[in-house]
């Protein structure tokens, strides 16, 4: 016999919920996971700016201060402010969810998440200084 | 035998390129976006950043830190798409503008850090 829908009484269509474009606006949880997820675009953003950088400086003094000069428009500014808060936000999430993702385990007790965050934040201000240091330093 | 799926490969450069991402673009984007074009600190010259980028090491970790974010963005920003707007039907050609962008991005990188002089 065959099994088609003009056989049977009831039209075979699963249920599904139909669920809006708008579905993370309607929890707080759901928002934030779509904040940290829009995060990707700051970092997307910034990468651009860095080779935008890196290309200035291979391209002789007025190129690089050209570059220094557009960072320097509000627009550029407002920009970075909002790029800034998306990155430190991907960070704090991101070093958060690492215990989450690996949990360590010592003498068959799960370490608390915090014993793994904490070395993440700790790397992160070593890096940061560090990082800032070969920058600055130059002077 | 299921189809081998691509996904854990794609999935070890995005928890990579999280991780750099995490750990030094924000320093970057306050020093370059925000601290030295408010003038909080004094720009560092042309000579002394050029000489800190033509050091290999930094060439390679500047590489890193290009690429590697690249296909971390690209990847969570296709599930974000996926996600958030739904469109599943679009599923392949998101993820080839997607993963492409990073491609070209980093070929782009590349580039720009090897003809750096």
């Amino acid at each position: 016999m065959k099994q088609s829908h003009a056989y049977t009484l009831y039209h075979p269509k699963w249920y599904r919920r139909r669920v809006s474009t708008w579905w993370w606006t309607q929890q707080w949880r759901s928002f934030k996971f779509i904040l940290r997820e829009l995060s990707s675009l700051a970092v997307i953003y910034f990468v651009a700016l860095l080779l935008w950088l890196l290309w200035s400086l291979g391209q002789g003094e007025a190129s690089y201060r050209n570059f220094l000069a557009w960072m320097e428009s509000p627009l550029m500014i407002a920009f970075n402010v909002i790029a800034f808060l998306f990155v430190l936000y991907h960070s704090i999430t991101w070093f958060n969810l690492a215990p989450k993702a690996m949990p360590v385990r010592v003498g068959g007790k799960r370490l608390p998440d915090w014993m793994i965050a904490a070395p993440n934040y700790a790397a992160w201000v070593v890096i940061s200084v560090v990082i800032a240091w070969f920058i600055l330093g130059g002077n | 035998m299921a189809k081998r799926s691509n996904e854990p490969f794609l999935w070890s450069l995005f928890s990579s390129g999280g991780m750099i991402a995490a750990l030094m673009l924000p320093v970057l984007i306050l020093l370059f976006g925000l601290a030295i074009p408010l003038e909080w600190i004094e720009a560092p010259s042309r000579e002394s950043l050029l000489a800190l980028v033509r050091h290999p090491l930094t060439r390679l970790v500047l590489f890193g830190l290009c690429s590697l974010p690249l296909f971390h963005g690209a990847h969570r920003f296709r599930f974000t798409l996926y996600d958030g707007l739904q469109i599943k039907h679009l599923n392949e050609l998101i993820a080839v503008v997607c993963y492409g962008g990073a491609i070209v991005g980093t070929a782009l990188a590349g580039y720009i850090l090897w003809t750096l002089g």
